[in-house]
């Protein structure tokens, strides 16, 4: 019971710090669940997001529900998703209430012209932790590449990307004899 | 009787969870469609008050508008009802699946798919931060504290949320 609360209080931390979007969830996911508690590791993470893209919903709410499942079955399921969506719920009951309603001022913005940066540099630096979760060959550098070209400049869907990488994967690593534990970094 | 309208915003809601891949922004014009035409519970204009304050608030912007949408129409329990709805489809399918996908990930054929898959995702998060970056980094200010965010997590080693926390206040103070 006392570790079902640590990984509510965990994704209550990081659902009320996730500015900008589902993408912006990963560093804080990646710094409080793969190093700080250890619960789940790089490559299994990756794998997570990649389900995550793939079913309907919010990423966020997706990715906590997969990582709770992953940690403590169900009931993880449960109390990590609901630590993600808590905080939201409770703020925007706040707002909705005392009629917060137009945010157009200028102590808002300055804040957020603030954050918004920072995201970045977040979601950058979860990158290069999370290399550690895959291994390090050219198909992988190229597959990754023409991720970023495809997602960027022809807005390709995700789920196709993760699709055909799927298959690629299947092929490629058909007859190499594959060892979990050689990714190492 | 209230109770009719409660279960009209989580049918509503449970059909915008449903259908919406990709995420937040993918969402929005689903919930327009269901709210403000289909139902006409808000205006628009009111819709697009609702969108500006759920992208500032933490939290997936689904789940924001929905709480925000739910509580203009019907307080609390519309607030709840709005929420529930749009979380519950994608919790049972991630359930569903997370149960399945650990009965055969010990197969050679899943390991290597998600070997082929893992490089994809890492390229899927640069390119969020690509996109994040083209309307975040927009003047040498928030270049500057991009970099003074990336020194301080990498170097000084602070935890990402205190980096939030710090830099929203030197956007206070730059800007």
């Amino acid at each position: 019971m006392k570790e079902l609360f640590k990984l509510f209080i965990t994704f209550f931390k990081i659902g009320a710090f996730t500015f900008g979007g589902g993408y912006a969830m990963i560093p804080l996911i990646e710094e409080e669940v793969v190093e700080k508690n250890k619960w789940i590791d790089e490559n299994e993470f990756l794998d997570i997001i990649a389900l995550a893209q793939s079913i309907p919903g919010a990423l966020a709410v997706n990715s906590s529900t997969y990582i709770g499942y992953r940690i403590y079955g169900f009931k993880g399921a449960v109390v990590a998703c609901l630590g993600a969506v808590l905080p939201s719920f409770f703020i925007i009951l706040m707002v909705a209430k005392f009629l917060i309603n137009s945010f157009n001022n200028d102590f808002i913005d300055k804040i957020f012209n603030g954050i918004r940066p920072a995201v970045v540099s977040l979601i950058l630096i979860a990158v290069f932790k999370l290399k550690k979760g895959i291994k390090k060959n050219t198909f992988s550098y190229l597959v990754m590449g023409f991720t970023v070209v495809l997602i960027t400049i022809f807005k390709v869907h995700p789920i196709l990307i993760i699709v055909v990488s799927g298959f690629l994967g299947y092929y490629l690593y058909r007859g190499v004899n594959t060892d979990e534990d050689e990714i190492d970094s | 009787m209230k109770m009719k309208l409660i279960l009209d915003i989580f049918i509503s809601f449970l059909k915008i969870g449903a259908f919406s891949f990709g995420g937040g922004y993918a969402m929005i014009p689903f919930i327009e469609k269901e709210i403000a035409y289909k139902n006409s519970w808000i205006s628009l204009k009111e819709f697009i008050d609702i969108i500006a304050v759920a992208e500032m608030t933490p939290g997936p912007i689904a789940v924001n508008s929905s709480t925000f949408v739910g509580y203009k129409i019907a307080k609390f329990w519309g607030a709840l009802a709005g929420t529930f709805g749009v979380v519950i489809v994608s919790f049972i399918l991630v359930s569903i699946s997370a149960k399945y996908l650990s009965e055969f990930k010990d197969s050679k054929i899943i390991k290597n798919v998600f070997m082929g898959i893992r490089p994809a995702v890492l390229g899927l998060i640069l390119s969020a931060a690509i996109s994040v970056g083209k309307t975040a980094i927009v003047d040498l200010k928030s270049l500057i504290i991009a970099i003074i965010v990336l020194f301080s997590i990498l170097k000084l080693k602070i935890h990402p949320i205190l980096s939030i926390v710090i830099s929203g206040i030197l956007g206070l103070i730059v800007y």
